[in-house]
């Protein structure tokens, strides 16, 4: 069969997926393209040309400026617990003990346990007047009172990433870990016989191998830490002050509870662009990496 | 072949018309409420199943959401045609809806009798611009709670009459050691901590909107009222976690036995006063919440809602039978223990007043002294605004005033 | 096996010990409070073990009295059901060619970037049009018109897992049954999807876990028990509005309960899927 033909087929039998992808994304991004440069309603009327209007207001408004402060701590931070927990859970995992298998089970509870579910288990541990946590820690006799963590706007976000790294490490973990279990056993061997110090050999031998998966892993959850809804819809809805006010949760607000369709689509293409900048970036690090480490 | 096709099948829709005309034509209606507050889940799945009882040929599919998303899915259910049939919906909604069209007209339904023995403050929950947008069937407002074992421990005779005297009272047990915060509110970044809000608001005499409906809360009774949650909350009086509680929240630590003042609906009086779970049953005293002196002798907020129903909605008249029957006195006497009715003559029938006594006598007070939240279109938007300023100010970043005025930037108005 | 000196030996212990602990802890926490009678999820100071077990709040749930809230929750627990395993079923339908194509004309490879693209958007950004095309064509709230939706989220998803798992296939088999006068779908069917069925059976179980967890979508899309999904009526449980924290627990032990079971039972198959995109790039 000839090249082209072959191709055609191709094309053939990507077609339901291609048209499936166009219709529920492609479209409605446009969409959201030209809402974005009205000022439509959700329902009822509206929906008249506004050029940049809705940007201009969205891009200095405080509002929109807190909110991407706060989303870009929530994001670094959390994922950066993530790699960092992630990483040592896999160099613990990779030692031979007994138990191991086992542990290796149940790395992947966390990671299956749904988002909401998830948010609102922490939600009933950090509750104020009867949480686990408050009782844990005065009974362990660490404070006298109990604290309001979702409460406190410093406390808020904290316990939000917290909630957040212990569903989403474990998948760091497993990456790492199956990219450990390709360094081959002699180099390992060998650099020990060259006396090299643990810490030595794991920024020489080991962390080459790790560069490449890790760097997926960190593109992945960047790309989902900066789209996070679900665990603070849960968790605080935003509050409180609006200091745990992500992104998303502003969009909905917007879109949804303020029913200006319009504005919100400008913000959400604004999020979108970010990602994408963002991911951007990211990949070219991952072909640095990836080169400078073959 | 398209002709044939669609003639078959008009055929056969035809055939199978002339074949079932008999039988009842069921209706399925699909109705929107709040989980807890008021009337209870299961009060509310009880009454409708006595209503399908007495309808065989309407079935009521019911459906709980906690207050939070009750507008939220009220408005987004209107983009699709199997939406609702009956809503509950919140005093400050009206506005909203009706000029976004998104619940019925029904004015021409309610019958002179209903306007008569109805009481005047509860039709004012589902009127906007002199047209009716439903039905009102939850009375409520705020009341001021509290556990007459404390009070009686620490020398009080009664309960405060004013704001002040409040902060006094609950200095008192503080320092006596009988409990530790004093006072639970419902100051979470959510409705719940405007109708507190508002409560004080009333007390102070304040205004939300001036004449020409410009903010005027940023001053005078509004900043008042914000003044005095934040000494509350600074001087330990009230229990610090509130800015995290809704109203379930402040009646879990009511019916405790760890606070000795709670704000709180009419529902938890019952709830908090005779369930199994309470460990102040047969403690709860109620009354009016309080007043200022100089300025007013009790306050209180509107938290009345209505049953509507959605301009999507195609069974318009059988959810019109569905909420009379729902809001109709007998149901209304029947369920009294958790929310009172908004019928007048109810109020002299011992059924529903017996054991019921003290809120009673708070709720004549009370709820004529019900004070609407700001009547706008744009209400979420201000509601949003003066949420962030109450949070701002209990947590210390900006002082009240500055907090209010930021809110006046973001109402929207 | 290198040797390790005691103390390194009893670190690695007692880090393992205190990694169970963390994974555990919260996970027993929530089985303890479904079982736990109300009064002592408030009590201080804080029982950790239930006096007695109290399992009512299952029976609660799971009840199938019409028009209780057990019924409603288990309606939710169906649409779940249904939404998941429509949208995956579609998914590997679309995907398994697509997959194909790809991995054997990487010319068309390029368009499968794009699509995988997709995943950098966030939801927001296409809720509004998809919220208001749903409603033109009356799929709003309904299972069909959110297992489209969610479509869009599986198919990349399986494709490029798919993908790499055609690519371990050897194009000489197919070629071989060619010889042999098979055509295309026959060398398919006889050929390359048995080979294939590990991934995508593996595909097909991350989809369906995928769709399990979806929260935003179904928050919009769907208004009552004729749609909602488990998601959706748990953040209505834990909304502040119920005062037994117990109830709550249980609803997600119930939520959590398939998703757990498919990753504890078939966690090779996962790992391995997990791992296999992330380690090959």
């Amino acid at each position: 069969m000839s090249g082209t033909r072959l191709t055609m087929r191709a094309w053939l039998m990507m077609l339901p997926l291609l048209v499936v992808m166009t219709a529920i994304v492609g479209w409605p991004l446009l969409d959201t393209l030209r809402l974005s440069f009205t000022d439509a309603r959700l329902v009822g009327t509206g929906g008249d040309w506004v050029g940049l209007d809705n940007y201009a207001r969205m891009l200095s408004s405080s509002r929109f400026l807190d909110t991407l402060s706060t989303t870009t701590i929530f994001a670094v931070v959390s994922v950066t617990l993530e790699m960092v927990l992630g990483v040592l859970t896999a160099l613990l995992l990779n030692q031979a003990f007994y138990g191991r298998t086992l542990l290796r089970a149940l790395l992947i509870l966390p990671w299956a346990l749904p988002t909401v579910v998830n948010a609102t288990l922490w939600r009933l541990i950090y509750n104020p007047q009867y949480g686990a946590l408050n009782a844990l820690v005065t009974q362990l006799g660490l404070t006298t009172d109990y604290q309001s963590w979702l409460g406190q706007p410093a406390s808020a976000l904290t316990a939000l990433i917290i909630a957040d790294a212990w569903k989403n490490f474990p998948l760091v973990a497993l990456i790492a870990l199956a990219a450990l279990q390709m360094v081959p056993r002699e180099i390992t061997s060998a650099s020990l016989v060259d006396g090299a110090g643990p810490f030595s050999r794991f920024r020489h031998v080991t962390l080459p191998y790790l560069v490449g998966p890790l760097m997926v892993a960190l593109v992945l959850r960047t790309i989902e830490a900066f789209k996070v809804f679900d665990i603070i819809w849960v968790m605080t809805r935003g509050g409180p002050a609006n200091s745990t006010r992500t992104l998303s949760i502003l969009v909905y607000q917007e879109a949804f509870s303020f029913q200006r369709a319009g504005s919100g689509a400008s913000l959400a293409l604004i999020i979108a662009l970010l990602v994408t900048v963002l991911a951007g970036v990211y990949t070219m690090l991952i072909r640095k990496a990836a080169g400078s480490s073959s | 072949m398209l002709k044939i096709t669609r003639r078959t099948l008009l055929a056969t829709a035809l055939a199978g018309a002339c074949f079932v005309p008999q039988a009842h034509a069921e209706t399925t209606l699909n109705a929107l409420f709040m989980a807890q507050a008021a009337y209870s889940e299961s009060d509310v799945r009880e009454m409708t199943e006595r209503f399908t009882e007495a309808n065989p040929d309407i079935k009521v599919n019911l459906e709980f959401v906690p207050y939070e998303g009750l507008h939220d899915k009220t408005v987004l259910a209107q983009g699709s045609g199997g939406g609702y049939d009956i809503v509950l919906f919140d005093v400050i909604w009206p506005a909203e809806y009706a000029t976004n069209g998104v619940l019925v007209d029904v004015s021409d339904r309610i019958t002179g009798a209903m306007k008569d023995e109805v009481l005047p403050g509860a039709w004012t929950t589902v009127q906007y611009q002199d047209k009716y947008y439903g039905m009102p069937w939850i009375l409520d407002t705020k009341y001021l709670f509290y556990n007459k074992e404390m009070l009686e421990k620490a020398g009080i005779a009664n309960p405060p009459t004013t704001w002040d005297e409040l902060a006094e009272q609950a200095k008192i047990l503080k320092e006596k050691g009988i409990v530790e915060h004093p006072i639970a509110w419902s100051w979470a970044q959510a409705e719940a901590a405007i109708c507190d809000y508002t409560t004080l608001v009333s007390a102070y005499d304040g205004a939300f909107l001036d004449a020409e409906g410009k903010p005027a809360f940023q001053s005078g009774g509004g900043l008042s009222a914000l003044e005095y949650m934040a000494n509350s909350y600074e001087s330990g009086l009230t229990n610090p976690n509130s800015k995290e509680f809704l109203e379930e929240d402040v009646r879990n630590v009511f019916q405790n036995g760890e606070a000795a003042f709670a704000l709180n609906w009419t529902y938890m009086y019952n709830l908090a006063n005779s369930s199994e779970d309470s460990k102040v049953a047969g403690k709860v005293g109620v009354v009016a919440a309080p007043g200022i002196e100089g300025k007013s002798e009790v306050s209180a907020v509107n938290g009345s809602m209505g049953l509507g129903i959605p301009a999507t909605s195609e069974n318009v008249d059988e959810a019109w039978k569905y909420i009379v029957y729902m809001t109709s006195q007998d149901v209304q006497d029947k369920y009294a223990k958790g929310s009172l009715p908004i019928w007048a003559s109810s109020y002299e029938d011992e059924a529903v007043t017996s054991g019921q006594e003290e809120l009673i006598a708070a709720a004549g007070k009370g709820l004529a002294a019900m004070y609407p939240r700001p009547t706008t279109p744009r209400y979420q938007e201000l509601s949003a605004a003066l949420q962030q300023a109450i949070q701002e100010t209990l947590l210390g970043q900006s002082s009240a005033e500055d907090a209010l005025q930021s809110a006046v930037e973001n109402s929207g108005l | 096996m290198e040797h390790r000196s005691l103390p390194f030996t009893l670190f690695i212990y007692a880090t393992a010990l205190l990694l169970a602990a963390v994974i555990l802890a919260p996970l027993f926490w929530l089985m303890i409070m479904s079982v736990s009678p109300a009064t002592q999820l408030t009590a201080k100071p804080l029982q950790w073990w239930p006096e007695t077990f109290d399992w009512s709040r299952y029976q609660f749930l799971l009840s199938t009295v019409e028009n209780s809230a057990g019924a409603a929750f288990v309606a939710s627990l169906f649409n779940s059901l249904k939404v998941a395993t429509m949208a995956t079923l579609v998914a590997l339908a679309v995907s398994v060619p697509a997959a194909w194509a790809v991995s054997r004309t990487p010319a068309v490879g390029w368009s499968l970037s794009m699509v995988i693209l997709t995943y950098m958007l966030p939801p927001v950004a296409l809720s509004v049009p998809l919220f208001m095309g749903l409603a033109k064509l009356q799929l709003l709230n309904s299972v069909f018109g959110l297992a489209l939706v969610y479509l869009s989220i599986l198919a990349p998803f399986t494709t490029w897992l798919l993908k790499s798992g055609f690519d371990g296939i050897p194009r000489e088999l197919e070629a071989a049954a060619m010889m042999d006068g098979a055509n295309l779908f026959q060398t398919l069917r006889i050929i390359t999807l048995p080979l294939a069925t590990p991934v995508i059976a593996t595909s097909a179980l991350f989809a369906f876990l995928l769709a399990w967890d979806e929260f935003f979508y179904a928050l919009l899309f769907t208004s009552d028990l004729r749609a909602k999904t488990l998601t959706v009526a748990i953040a209505d449980l834990a909304g502040g509005r119920v005062s037994d924290y117990g109830l709550i627990a249980t609803a997600g032990v119930l939520a959590a309960l398939p998703p757990v079971l498919i990753g504890a039972l078939l966690q090779r198959a996962l790992i391995s899927g997990l791992t296999s995109g992330g380690v090959k790039g």
